[in-house]
C-alpha cells in the first residue's frame, strides 16, 4: 500500500462521522428545524453502539443501537419542540448537555474496556481495482451507508415528491399546513432520521475510528457538522466536499508536521477549518442561490391553528 | 450540567450525613471526567486509595469536568464551605482560584497539582513524569527497527518539551542516531485527531510510538498496524496487548494517603512535593512484548534513576541549535526543567516560538 494510499484511507475515517451526523441535520434544518444538539446525540450514539457490540460481541448490533440512541434523544427534542413549542436553540443546546450528562453515566463502567471493531467488507471485483479499490471498496459498512446516504438524500430532496412536501414545509410551513400537509409530522420524521444520522456518526466514532469508550470522545464534531450544513448551503453535495476536505486538510497537516516542515502546529491545527469555510464560502458565494437553498422558516416556531 | 447536579448531589450528602467530628472530609477538584481513562481517572484512583486507606477516618467528595476559569473558585469555594478540611484541585488552571479561596479559608489546607504558587495553606506537588520518559525513550531506542519514533504531542509546554527532550536523551544512550518526529495535536484528549496523529507517523516510518495525550487511541493504532508503543497515564494494556511495552503510569495514592494522614495527626505543612519513581509517584507498568535483554536493561535504568545515580538530564546536554545546555559532570537544574523551551539535539521539530 503507498502513502497516497495510506493517506486517502485516513482522510476517509476522519470524514466520514462528520459526513453521517451532518447529511442528517442537513434533512432536519430543510424541513425548518434547527438542532443544535448534534453533539449530544453524537455522545449518546458512540456509547449506546459501544454497549451494544459490547454486550452481544456484534459491531451490527452495535451500530443499529447507535443510531437508536441518537433517535430516542432526538425523539425527546422533537416532542419538546413540536409539542410544547419550546424554543429550538435553547432545546438543541440542552440537549447536547444532556447528551454529553448521559452518555458519562452510561458509560461509566465501560472506560477502560477495549471495544469491538467494525470489520471491513471488501466488494467483490470493486475492491481489485488498483488504487481506487482498496480506498473506496474496502471500507467497513457505514463507511458505504455514508456514500449511500449523500446520494440518497440529494435524490430526495430533488426528485422525489416526499422531498418536495419536506422542503415546502422548511420553506413555508403556513403554506404547506394549508396545502393539508402536517407540519409537525413532517418535521418529526426528520428529526427522528437526524437523531440517527448523529447517532450513527457517533457509532462511527466508538466502533470503527477509535473502538473505546472515553466521555467526551465526540470532542466537538457535532459542532462541527453543524457548522458544515450552513456553509454547504443546505447542499448535500458540497457538505460531502466539505466533511473530505476538513478531513483531508487535518490529515495532510499531521503529515506535514511529521515530515517536520517547521510551520507552527497551532497554525497547522487551525488550517483545517480555515480551509473548510473558505473553500465552501467560495462555491456558495452567489447570494440568490443561498436564499434559494436557505430554508425560510428554520428555526421557527410552527403552531397549527385549528 | 452534570457538574452542577454532582455538585448539587455532593451538598445534598454533605447536608444530610450529620457532621461527625472524627471524620476528616477531603474534597478533589478534576478538570476532566473521572471516565477519561488518564489524568482525571488516575486522581480519581488516587482518592479512592485514600478511602479504602483510612476508611472510617475519612469521607471524600469530588467535583468533576470543572473548567478552569470562575467555575473552578466557586467549585472550590463550595467544598471548602462544606466542611472539606483538605482540599486537592488537580489541574494547573486551579492554581489561581485555589490560592483565592485559600486566603478566605486559612483553617482548611490545599493541595494544588503541577502549580508553583503555594501559601500557608496550600501546598504544590507534581510527579516527574520525565523520568518514566527517559526508560521509554531507551525501549524505543532499542525496539525499532526504522530508528524513526513517533511522538504525539499535546501542547508545546514546558511539561510535554521535557518528555520529549528526556525521552530523546534515552534514546540516544543507547542509538546515537535515533530519530524523534513529533506531531502536535492542540488537544490533551481527542482519540479522533490522536489516531489520525498515530496513523500519519507510521505513515511516514515511526514503527515506535509515544504519546503525551490522554486516550488509548494512538495504542490501538499501532496494534492494528502491527508495530508498538507505549501506554501514557495509566495502564493500557487491555487496549493493545501486542503493542504495549509498558505504559508510564501517574500514582498519586500514596502522596494522597500521606497528606491526608499528615492532616488528621497535625503535621501538615505546606510544601513542594515533585517527585518520580523514588516517591512512588511514578511507576512503569509491567513491561510486556520485550525480548529480556531489554526488559532488563529498563528495569537497570528505572532502578538507576530511583537511586538517584542517573538523572536523565545530566550533562553533556547539547541543544538543537548546537549550543550548550549543561556542561559533563552537571545538571540541569529544576528551575530550568520547569520552564524548559528549547529541543535537545536530534528532535526532528521546530518548537514553535
Amino acid at each position: 500500500m503507498g502513502v497516497l494510499e495510506a493517506i486517502l484511507l485516513t482522510v476517509i475515517t476522519a470524514a466520514t462521522p462528520l459526513v453521517l451526523a451532518a447529511i442528517g441535520e442537513l434533512v432536519v434544518e430543510r424541513s425548518g428545524v434547527l438542532n443544535l444538539g448534534v453533539e449530544g446525540m453524537m455522545i449518546v450514539g458512540a456509547v449506546t453502539g459501544f454497549a451494544a457490540a459490547n454486550a452481544t460481541g456484534s459491531p451490527l448490533v452495535g451500530v443499529a443501537a447507535a443510531a437508536l440512541g441518537g433517535m430516542v434523544l432526538s425523539a425527546l427534542f422533537a416532542f419538546l419542540i413540536l409539542f410544547l413549542v419550546a424554543n429550538q436553540y435553547a432545546t438543541g443546546l440542552a440537549l447536547t448537555l444532556l447528551g454529553l450528562g448521559l452518555s458519562g453515566m452510561i458509560g461509566e463502567a465501560y472506560v477502560g474496556t477495549p471495544g469491538v471493531r467494525l470489520g471491513r467488507i471488501d466488494i467483490p471485483v470493486l475492491s481489485d481495482i488498483p488504487f481506487l479499490g482498496p480506498v473506496l471498496f474496502s471500507q467497513d459498512i457505514l463507511v458505504y451507508l455514508s456514500f449511500a446516504l449523500v446520494a440518497g438524500v440529494s435524490w430526495f430532496l430533488f426528485r422525489s415528491r416526499a422531498g418536495l412536501v419536506l422542503r415546502a414545509v422548511g420553506d413555508n410551513h403556513a403554506s404547506a399546513h394549508a396545502l393539508g400537509f402536517s407540519v409537525r409530522r413532517v418535521r418529526f420524521a426528520a428529526v427522528l432520521f437526524g437523531g440517527a444520522c448523529a447517532g450513527l456518526g457517533g457509532g462511527y466514532l466508538s466502533l470503527v475510528y477509535t473502538p473505546q469508550w472515553i466521555e467526551g470522545m465526540t470532542a466537538g464534531r457535532g459542532w462541527i457538522a453543524l457548522a458544515l450544513v450552513v456553509f454547504a448551503s443546505w447542499l448535500p453535495g458540497r457538505l460531502a466536499v466539505g466533511a473530505y476536505l476538513f478531513g483531508a486538510v487535518m490529515i495532510l497537516q499531521f503529515h506535514a508536521q511529521a515530515a517536520g516542515i517547521g510551520i507552527p502546529s497551532q497554525f497547522l491545527t487551525m488550517l483545517p477549518y480555515l480551509a473548510t469555510v473558505v473553500v465552501l464560502v467560495a462555491i456558495s458565494r452567489d447570494r440568490t442561490r443561498i436564499r434559494l437553498n436557505t430554508p425560510a422558516t428554520l428555526g421557527q416556531p410552527f403552531v397549527p391553528d385549528r | 450540567m452534570k457538574k452542577i447536579i454532582a455538585a448539587a448531589a455532593a451538598a445534598l450528602a454533605l447536608a444530610v450525613v450529620p457532621a461527625q467530628a472524627e471524620k476528616l472530609k477531603v474534597g478533589f477538584v478534576y478538570v476532566g471526567p473521572v471516565g477519561d481513562h488518564g489524568w482525571s481517572y488516575q486522581h480519581n484512583q488516587g482518592r479512592l486509595a485514600v478511602e479504602e486507606a483510612l476508611g472510617d477516618q475519612v469521607e471524600t467528595t469530588f467535583v468533576e469536568n470543572v473548567s478552569e476559569g470562575p467555575d473552578a473558585e466557586r467549585t472550590i469555594e463550595r467544598l471548602a464551605h462544606d466542611g472539606n478540611k483538605l482540599i486537592f484541585t488537580t489541574s494547573f488552571g486551579f492554581m489561581n482560584p485555589t490560592l483565592k479561596v485559600a486566603k478566605k479559608f486559612p483553617d482548611v489546607k490545599f493541595e494544588h497539582a503541577t502549580g508553583y504558587k503555594r501559601a500557608d495553606n496550600v501546598a504544590t506537588y507534581s510527579a516527574r513524569f520525565y523520568e518514566g520518559r527517559y526508560v521509554i525513550g531507551q525501549i524505543a531506542a532499542k525496539m525499532s527497527k526504522t530508528g524513526t519514533v513517533g511522538y504525539i504531542g499535546s501542547f508545546p509546554i514546558p511539561e510535554v518539551v521535557r518528555g520529549i527532550n528526556s525521552f530523546m536523551l534515552g534514546a540516544q544512550s543507547v542509538n546515537p542516531d535515533m530519530k524523534v518526529k513529533v506531531v502536535w495535536v492542540n488537544s490533551w484528549y481527542d482519540p479522533g485527531k490522536e489516531a489520525d496523529a498515530a496513523k500519519a507517523l507510521i505513515d511516514q516510518g515511526a514503527d515506535v510510538i509515544s504519546q503525551h495525550t490522554d486516550s488509548p487511541a494512538p495504542l490501538q493504532v499501532a496494534e492494528e498496524r502491527g508495530i508498538v508503543g507505549f501506554g501514557q497515564a495509566s495502564d493500557m494494556i487491555r487496549f493493545a496487548p501486542k503493542a504495549q511495552l509498558t505504559a508510564i503510569v501517574d500514582n498519586w495514592s500514596d502522596y494522597y494517603i500521606a497528606r491526608t494522614k499528615a492532616v488528621i495527626d497535625g503535621s501538615w505543612k505546606s510544601e513542594d512535593a515533585w517527585g518520580g519513581f523514588a516517591a512512588n509517584m511514578v511507576n512503569m507498568a509491567p513491561y510486556t512484548n520485550l525480548p529480556e535483554d531489554v526488559v532488563k536493561m529498563a528495569e537497570e535504568t528505572a532502578a538507576r534513576i530511583k537511586s538517584g545515580e542517573l538523572h536523565p538530564f545530566a550533562g553533556p546536554i547539547t541543544k538543537q541549535d548546537g549550543s550548550e545546555a549543561v556542561k559533563a559532570g552537571e545538571t540541569l537544574g529544576d528551575d530550568v526543567l520547569l520552564g524548559m523551551n528549547w529541543y535537545v539535539k536530534g528532535v526532528d521539530d521546530k518548537l514553535p516560538e
